[in-house]
């Protein structure tokens, strides 16, 4: 059985997808989707304690061996993430299940399919693999995105597929150079090559360029992140905090590509442009902060932000900044999707206010206080997982910097946005909160599912949790950083059974 | 054979580009279609051309490289299926707003449009 673990993520919504799209019945579709989404929440826990003992897990599909076939590899940072996936799977699933999933067909197999796609993405240990679970995660967000009609989703439907079709084009055109290169997509092969000489070196560097570009476009960088904001404005509810990690998606396969293939081979790639761009963002992110008209246009911005600070980090290539990178990818995930559920269950209380910033009904009062508690995690403020977070982020960063020019740019662009963003959410939070207007002509504000309440309110307790428990999270991710900096270890262990085999075969 | 196949990728680009940059969705489809073409032909060339060579791995004969054949066959299919949903979403939109222009008619969008949740 542990010899199949690896696999148990992309099998289980799988195998939900497939029993659901067996009839339409949303009872059915409704309970196979909130038991194996559980389950997929214990298996990936499950995953992450067997992770953490050091042994890279790899799983040959197939039984064909590395680099001929596809392996799926487990180390502590995708077995992280996987159970990060499953966790904010299941709350959006619990959320979506109180009436959203009934907006349109096919919620439930196209939500399942998202997972299989984001597990997967983590997983993979090749990159044309890496690149079919990229699609199956933009086809079925593609469809996810348009649930429950309207215009406005559809306009930003049509955008969001665009520019992704021309990066999958591109994502294409990268390994297609790799493989006319170097000979082989399989990650640790690549990174094995690349040091040796007999290929083109400039070639190379323009596919792993490229293949970046691709990376940063998922994960919305300054010139290539005007699509975020509306497509994230446009989503329902859970279908937004589904996607808040999307985003993180391109961030860990950068981090990984370039802490396996780029250190050791190309180190000067990532240099000088990316974290210029990153700053950029995040001042971008913040003025959208700012400008933002309702409370889903508002958690939309935070997700570019919190991207935005992420993508600061790939180019330090240090352990210590990616342990902190890693805490505060968590914690801003799950904060980031706790802003849409609960913008989700303003809108349903204000009634025709909507979560516009504008005066109206109010809501009850367990929502004014998560919503006080969520603001102070996202703005960063102590004693929840956001400042913790950022403080791991700023202390790290300085200890690594090469100068002090750098360090002190960092600084101030991510202390003046978060500065920004705490007036933009206290003056939002005022005008959402207390300012109270009867509308006249307007139903009574209609109560709240138990089932929304219980998903939001638990994403939210994810701020003060993940600040009490900040000790073993960080350990585990320094942990996962340290095993993502030893690049040596994960290609021999990726490589080595095929080597011990042939190895064998040519002794007898 | 090399030169003609590196120009009818670049002339497929080239076009495909100048068509994803109109304002409407008809040309902006054929534009991604025609680079998708460009981008398998590329990939296709990613194992080198040989003449006369089938990918079959035998001893003593001459083959040609099988796999970059097999991701061809992967990326065709994944881009009919998203070539053949954005049509589907383009259709949508023009039967929602009446227009087919990629970004036009806000304000008519959210007039139309009852603010679904």
């Amino acid at each position: 059985m542990n010899a199949h673990a690896p696999i148990l993520p992309i099998l289980i919504p799988f195998a939900a997808a497939l029993l659901q799209m067996a009839t339409d019945r949303l009872a059915f579709q409704r309970i196979v989707g909130l038991l194996t989404t559980a389950l997929l929440v214990v298996v990936t826990a499950w995953l992450v304690l067997l992770a953490d003992d050091g042994v890279l897990r790899v799983y040959a599909l197939g039984d064909w061996p590395a680099p001929f076939g596809i392996v799926l590899v487990v180390d502590r940072l995708a077995a992280g993430m996987t159970l990060l996936t499953a966790v904010l799977g299941f709350l959006a699933l619990l959320y979506a299940s109180a009436g959203f999933d009934a907006r349109g067909r096919h919620f439930h197999p196209l939500f399942q399919f998202q997972l299989v796609g984001l597990s997967g993405a983590f997983l993979t240990g090749d990159l044309f693999n890496l690149f079919v679970f990229f699609e199956v995660m933009l086809l079925a967000s593609y469809a996810l995105l348009a649930h429950g009609g309207g215009l406005a989703r559809t306009r930003a439907g049509i955008s969001y597929v665009v520019l992704n079709l021309v990066g999958s084009a591109l994502f294409l055109i990268a390994l297609g150079l790799l493989y006319g290169t170097l000979g082989t997509l399989n990650l640790a092969d690549l990174a094995s090559r690349l040091p040796l000489a007999g290929h083109d070196q400039a070639l190379a560097r323009l596919a792993f360029a490229l293949l970046i570009a691709v990376f940063v476009l998922k994960a919305g960088l300054l010139p290539l992140s005007f699509w975020l904001p509306p497509t994230y404005t446009a989503a329902g509810a859970p279908v937004a905090a589904l996607f808040a990690i999307m985003t993180k998606v391109g961030i860990v396969a950068i981090l990984r590509v370039q802490a396996i293939a780029l250190t050791p081979a190309i180190p000067d790639l990532l240099d000088r442009w990316l974290t210029t761009l990153a700053l950029a963002t995040v001042v971008f992110a913040a003025l959208g902060v700012l400008a933002a008209a309702r409370l889903r246009a508002l958690a939309a911005w935070l997700v570019l932000l919190s991207a935005a600070t992420l993508l600061i980090t790939p180019a330090q290539a240090s352990a210590p900044v990616d342990a902190a990178a890693l805490y505060y990818l968590v914690q801003s995930t799950l904060a980031g999707a706790a802003f849409f559920l609960l913008a989700g269950v303003i809108a349903d209380q204000r009634g025709g206010a909507s979560d516009y910033f504008k005066a109206g009904p109010q809501p009850a009062i367990w929502v004014k206080i998560a919503f006080l508690i969520l603001a102070t995690t996202v703005a960063g403020l102590p004693p929840f997982s956001g400042f913790v977070g950022k403080l791991m982020l700023l202390t790290t960063l300085r200890a690594v910097s090469s100068g002090t020019a750098i360090w002190v740019a960092i600084w101030v662009v991510l202390l003046a946005s978060s500065f920004i963003v705490m007036i933009a959410l206290a003056r939002d939070g005022c005008l959402l909160i207390w300012e109270h207007e009867a509308l006249a002509g307007q139903p009574p504000a209609e109560g709240i599912a138990w089932q929304r309440a219980t998903a939001t309110l638990l994403l939210v307790a994810a701020g003060p949790l993940l600040a009490l428990f900040a000790r073993p999270l960080a350990d585990y991710a320094e942990r996962a950083a340290n095993q993502l900096h030893t690049p040596g270890a994960y290609v021999a262990g990726v490589l080595a059974p095929t080597a011990a085999k042939n190895g064998g075969e040519e002794a007898r | 054979m090399e030169d003609l196949l590196a120009i009818a990728v670049a002339v497929l680009t080239a076009c495909g580009v100048f068509l994803i940059l109109r304002a409407r969705t008809f040309p902006v489809l054929l534009g991604l279609t025609l680079l998708s073409y460009a981008v398998n032909l590329f990939l296709f060339a990613s194992g080198r051309l040989r003449l006369g060579a089938p990918p079959l791995i035998r001893a003593g004969a001459s083959y040609t490289d099988p796999l970059p054949q097999a991701l061809v066959l992967t990326a065709i299919v994944i881009g009919f299926g998203m070539t053949a949903y954005l049509a589907m979403l383009a259709l949508r939109a023009l039967a929602e707003s009446g227009s087919d222009h990629v970004d036009t008619a806000k304000e008519r969008c959210q007039e139309r449009s009852k603010d679904p949740r």
